[in-house]
């Protein structure tokens, strides 16, 4: 439950960049392990990527290369902000970051889909 | 208009936080008006219930910004808030501002609020005399315009209620003298420039800003305390480049 003074486009996007941001980074260790099978020889490489075949793999990989998209358009608003002059209210910015994040996720999930 | 204090007719449901850093809501029933902002229900409620009830306002017109009070969970002038703009499906709920102490009922200490605007060096420090000539300033100049957009602050500390930043780090030195201190290192008049640079860009100062924007978001006056915290990143930035923007 949001409490009402954090209910407004600014507050969600610092919310939405923080937290994608932490789920990339829990995400990491696991990208590195899985990089690291290729040490292990090519066969053992092969059985990691076989295993990204499943469904479930697949669904992960949408969400980590929406909450990718999100987190780095989050992050131009935020250098836009503190970069660029501007006047007025920051919401169309949040609106372009956050539709441009669901834009990519939607066009990735179209790619696994064809 | 006729009011003999009794809540006959359609009624508010009001809870008013009473008591200090410890006490309780409690409910009352007002009678609902066509026209009537949250002040005339806390007014209401002094006049015909409870005649202790601490609460502050002067103008009662959007000027003074003594009103503010959290209603429905925040931070807002009430001379300004006209019930029937509020959700009708939830009670109203009325308490003092946030990350401020509480003295009584909706009153709070603004003693800290204004504490940050001296530490920020917020005073302004004349460069000339009256027996100077006026400094010609170019009202289309990007320093003007800056102090322009932040100059209207009235000092209603809704802003410094709405800040999480200020709620997590107490030591922040928060939106209103930070965007005091923005229209200053803008004033070409102003003798602290480098000064006001020196004291707002500590760990405490802007660099602490996540920019959530709560304080854009409610300021009353539609200033945009965000931009100036923004300003003072970039001078701080470009002074530690080598540069200066003061």
């Amino acid at each position: 439950m949001i409490p009402d003074h954090r209910r407004h486009p600014g507050y969600l996007a610092f919310l939405a960049h923080r937290l994608s941001g932490l789920a990339l980074a829990l995400f990491l260790p696991f990208h590195f392990l899985f990089l690291a099978t290729a040490i292990e020889g090519e066969a053992a490489l092969d059985g990691a990527l076989a295993w990204t075949e499943n469904p479930l793999a697949k669904f992960a990989e949408w969400g980590l290369v929406t909450l990718l998209a999100l987190h780095l358009a989050l992050g131009l608003r935020v250098l836009a902000l503190e970069f660029l002059p501007w006047r007025g209210t920051l919401r169309l910015w949040v609106g372009l970051g956050g539709g441009a994040a669901l834009a990519v996720g939607f066009l990735f999930l179209v790619a696994l889909a064809a | 208009m006729a009011d003999a204090g009794t809540a006959d007719g359609p009624v508010l449901d009001v809870r008013i936080w009473r008591g200090t850093e410890k006490g309780a809501f409690v409910r009352y029933e007002v009678p609902a008006r066509a026209n009537q902002t949250v002040l005339d229900v806390v007014t209401w409620v002094q006049r015909h219930r409870e005649p202790d009830l601490a609460y502050r306002f002067a103008c009662r017109v959007g000027v003074c910004g003594s009103c503010a009070m959290t209603v429905n969970g925040r931070p807002r002038w009430t001379c300004r808030t006209h019930v029937k703009r509020l959700p009708a499906h939830r009670p109203l709920v009325l308490e003092p501002l946030r990350n401020l102490p509480r003295i009584r009922d909706l009153v709070c200490d603004l003693e800290p609020f204004f504490a940050r605007w001296e530490r920020a060096g917020g005073r302004f420090v004349p460069t000339a005399t009256r027996r100077d000539p006026l400094p010609r300033i170019a009202p289309d100049s990007t320093a003007r315009r800056a102090v322009d957009a932040g100059i209207e602050c009235i000092n209603c500390a809704v802003c410094h209620a709405a800040c999480d930043v200020l709620a997590w780090r107490p030591e922040y030195l928060g939106p209103a003298p930070l965007n005091r201190a923005w229209t200053l290192v803008n004033d070409i008049r102003h003798g602290a420039r480098e000064e006001v640079l020196d004291r707002t860009s500590g760990d405490a100062g802007c660099h602490a800003c996540h920019s959530q924007a709560s304080c854009s978001e409610f300021c009353p006056v539609g200033l945009a305390p965000t931009a100036a915290i923004a300003g003072l990143k970039r001078a701080s930035l470009w002074r530690l480049l080598g540069g200066s923007r003061a």
